[in-house]
């Protein structure tokens, strides 16, 4: 026992120590929320350029004048000039860029109108410039057909329909994104954790065979203690990770209060003044905190220990018959390669339907359940489907790694010999 | 005392009988050579030994007990043919880790380990990384990790293959005061010239099969084929076939083979009744190689043993 623990020490502190898992770790996630906070940052300061755009109005839609509810934004009409004779001219003249209203009025109520510019108008002011003309169009024909605008816009008001959750602790929202996009990240970072460290174990296991350094070991240890203590070593830098990127999570969330207040201000109540961006941040921390975050991330950790183990396993088999070449190894590898990925396939269509047949096979059938299970976790999984998945989880975990151990001990010390899968089976089962 | 008591052991794979039917004892405190071609079954010999496999019959006595592998492997110290350390690990890390692994605290490990170092003049590598030394300097750290922990019974394969001369006589040294300290050596190797040295006791294994055993110098003596070389000066026409027969006539050198029966003494005063003056007189043994060549002849790992010798 001793042992195991010393094998699981030098696995694990190999790697932490590394300066690439430091990188990894901490840079990546601090890479992104630097980019959140710019993104936020940019939205929210706005475009402080003023656009000036000039209006030919040739159907005279605005009566020599276009109201604009963006500071930002500046209409000019101008008059006695045609698009041929202004077009030469209007960043001559200090415009922004040039809007050409065509004179036939068929045209402007279902037609293109074309705005002229010398590079290509940003998606924002082109969005408010076709918003505010729309806009300026319909208040001319309401008031044409004698509807009061005012009145035509209480009756148009859409309802915002928002989901409560009544839970002990009294009642939250729920935001629909949120949950999916937690569950799909989830399920996504669970696919990617699998994958990076299940590898790992199979390019530990083939560099200790290859450095012919298992021999010196196994004389000393068991080959069960080298195998589970890769894996476990492993398994514990992928928590590790983990954690620091849950630690960071948090300390994210009490940073944005600290760098946006406005966010905050905004929780709870739908302010039409906050700008969007404000308010979308503040639906998106809402819908956090209505999720069982406890849960998810206690799922998660069972969900990425036993399914990792299990996969880890397999992956450490196959690194064990791996003599040099590293081709060897992939074409050994696409058999399991493939219930990941079938996982990962499954996942994507778990959350945008978590109670689905397919969704609910996915997440009880062992080699896919740690990924799907993480996709539907949001939505409500019914409890005996949870128990039934980990209870069928741990079986095949146990089965896999006495199975696999096996393949390892034969596997390790073999060499310069091309092992298949039948060969492998037969490893598995004969009695030694 | 035997530390080590081989009885009927067997293994056997698929595919081939690769220990079959080996007995065999190793006295404390000795140095054993255990020699074969390639294939032999020396190595899964020495993997049942220490204890990563499992023999399908027989049994192993280690230090008279049934041989256990979960306790009797920390008095073990092995080191294979193929060399193997981490590669990226530095090299006091990777010597306290392996001798943690055979049971030894850590603090234990650090002391003995100083002294490895300072003995082989190693102190500087302490935080070097195993892939930047040369091929001989981690060599010799794979031999201080193999007998760090002070096992009573070190199996070196090879141990002197990529070492320069110097080193070399280094490392024999060490094992000839390790042995001297009371450990017992199994040395497996092709090196013949190195086992007439070193080993008190061999045994050659061929096809899984144990050919001989017994001390370097029983061996050889049982097969000495009575071939003795006089020194003389000149040569010499008519002498008798009754006593011998001539192998080689030299310009003053006779080799000849001894017929049955026939006493060194009988020969010499034979010489000396014909006149001959005598220079030297001297037994030519076989040597271990030519021993090994013979028995090793007609079975089908035999030429590539040539090959290597």
């Amino acid at each position: 026992m001793n042992k195991i623990i010393l094998i699981i020490k030098r696995e694990y502190l190999t790697r932490v120590m590394k300066k690439s898992f430091l990188v990894t770790t901490l840079l990546v996630p601090l890479i992104m929320f630097g980019f959140y906070i710019a993104i936020i940052g940019i939205s929210m300061q706005g475009n402080n350029d003023i656009q000036k755009i000039a209006v030919i109005d040739n159907a005279h839609l605005f009566n020599g004048k276009i109201k604009s509810q963006k500071k930002e934004l500046r209409f000019f009409i101008i008059n006695n000039e045609t698009e041929a004779s202004f077009l030469p001219k209007y960043k001559k003249l200090g415009y922004t860029s040039f809007l050409l209203i065509p004179a036939d009025t068929s045209k402007v109520y279902k037609g293109k109108f074309i705005l002229h510019s010398e590079t290509s108008v940003n998606i924002i002011t082109m969005d408010d410039i076709q918003e505010l003309i729309n806009n300026n169009i319909r208040t001319k024909q309401l008031l044409a057909n004698g509807i009061d605008p005012q009145k035509f816009e209480e009756a148009t008001k859409d309802v915002y329909i928002e989901n409560t959750i009544e839970t002990k602790e009294g009642s939250k929202k729920s935001v629909a994104a949120v949950s999916y996009g937690v569950a799909f990240f989830c399920g996504i970072l669970i696919y990617i954790m699998m994958m990076t460290y299940g590898t790992q174990v199979l390019r530990g296991v083939t560099e200790e065979k290859t450095n012919r350094i298992a021999e010196v070991i196994i004389s000393s240890v068991k080959p069960f203690q080298l195998m589970m203590g890769k894996i476990i070593g492993i398994g514990a830098v992928g928590l590790t990770q983990f954690l620091i990127w849950l630690i960071l999570l948090i300390m994210v969330q009490f940073a944005i209060p600290v760098f946006f207040p406005e966010v905050i201000q905004n929780m709870g109540q739908s302010n039409a003044m906050a700008s969007e961006n404000v308010q979308i941040a503040s639906i998106t921390l809402e819908g956090l905190s209505a999720l069982p975050i406890g849960k998810i991330a206690g799922c998660f950790i069972f969900y990425f220990l036993t399914g990792y183990i299990t996969y880890a396993s397999i992956f450490a088999a196959v690194g064990s018959v791996v003599s040099e070449d590293h081709q060897e190894a992939q074409q050994l590898i696409t058999p399991v390669m493939m219930p990941i990925l079938m996982g990962f396939v499954i996942m994507t269509k778990a959350v945008n339907d978590p109670n689905s047949t397919l969704a609910v096979f996915g997440s009880i059938f062992p080699l896919t359940s740690p990924i799907v299970m993480m996709g539907r976790i949001t939505s409500d999984v019914p409890t005996w489907q949870l128990a039934l998945s980990m209870f069928c989880l741990i079986g095949s975990f146990i089965l896999f790694t006495w199975i696999t151990a096996k393949i390892y001990r034969t596997g390790i010390l073999l060499y310069g010999k091309k092992i298949t899968w039948r060969e492998m089976i037969k490893w598995a089962f004969v009695k030694n | 005392m035997n530390l080590i008591e081989l009885h009927q052991l067997k293994k056997h794979f698929a595919t081939q009988k690769a220990v079959d039917d080996i007995s065999f004892n190793i006295k404390e405190g000795s140095i054993f050579g255990l020699l074969g071609p390639n294939g032999a079954g020396k190595t899964t010999l020495i993997r049942m030994i220490t204890g990563i496999f499992l023999p399908d019959s027989g049994e192993i006595l280690f230090n008279g007990k049934k041989f256990n592998p979960n306790d009797d492997v920390s008095k073990i110290g092995y080191m294979p043919e193929e060399r193997g350390l981490y590669k990226k690990m530095k090299v006091g890390e990777q010597a306290l880790y392996l001798a943690q692994l055979k049971g030894m605290s850590r603090g234990d490990a650090m002391k003995n380990l100083t002294k490895w170092f300072v003995k082989l003049e190693m102190e500087s590598w302490w935080n070097k990384k195993v892939e930047d030394l040369s091929k001989g300097m981690s060599q010799k750290l794979q031999f201080v990790t193999t007998v760090l922990h002070q096992p009573q019974l070190i199996i070196l394969d090879e141990p002197f293959s990529g070492l320069d001369p110097v080193n070399a006589n280094l490392i024999k040294e060490e094992i000839y005061t390790l042995a001297k300290n009371g450990a017992t050596i199994i040395f497996s190797t092709h090196r013949m010239e190195q086992v007439e040295e070193i080993c008190d006791q061999i045994a050659l294994i061929n096809t899984g099969k144990k050919i001989l055993d017994g001390t370097v110098h029983q061996v050889i003596q049982d097969f000495k084929e009575n071939i003795y070389k006089i020194g003389i000066d000149g040569t010499y026409e008519n002498l008798n076939p009754s006593l011998f027969t001539i192998i080689q006539h030299k310009q003053n050198e006779i080799k000849l083979k001894l017929n049955e029966g026939i006493t060194t003494n009988q020969l010499l005063q034979y010489f000396i009744n014909q006149q001959v003056s005598i220079r030297s007189f001297e037994e030519e043994l076989p040597s271990l190689n030519d021993i090994f060549i013979k028995l090793v002849e007609n079975s089908s790992a035999s030429r590539t043993f040539l090959q290597q010798n």
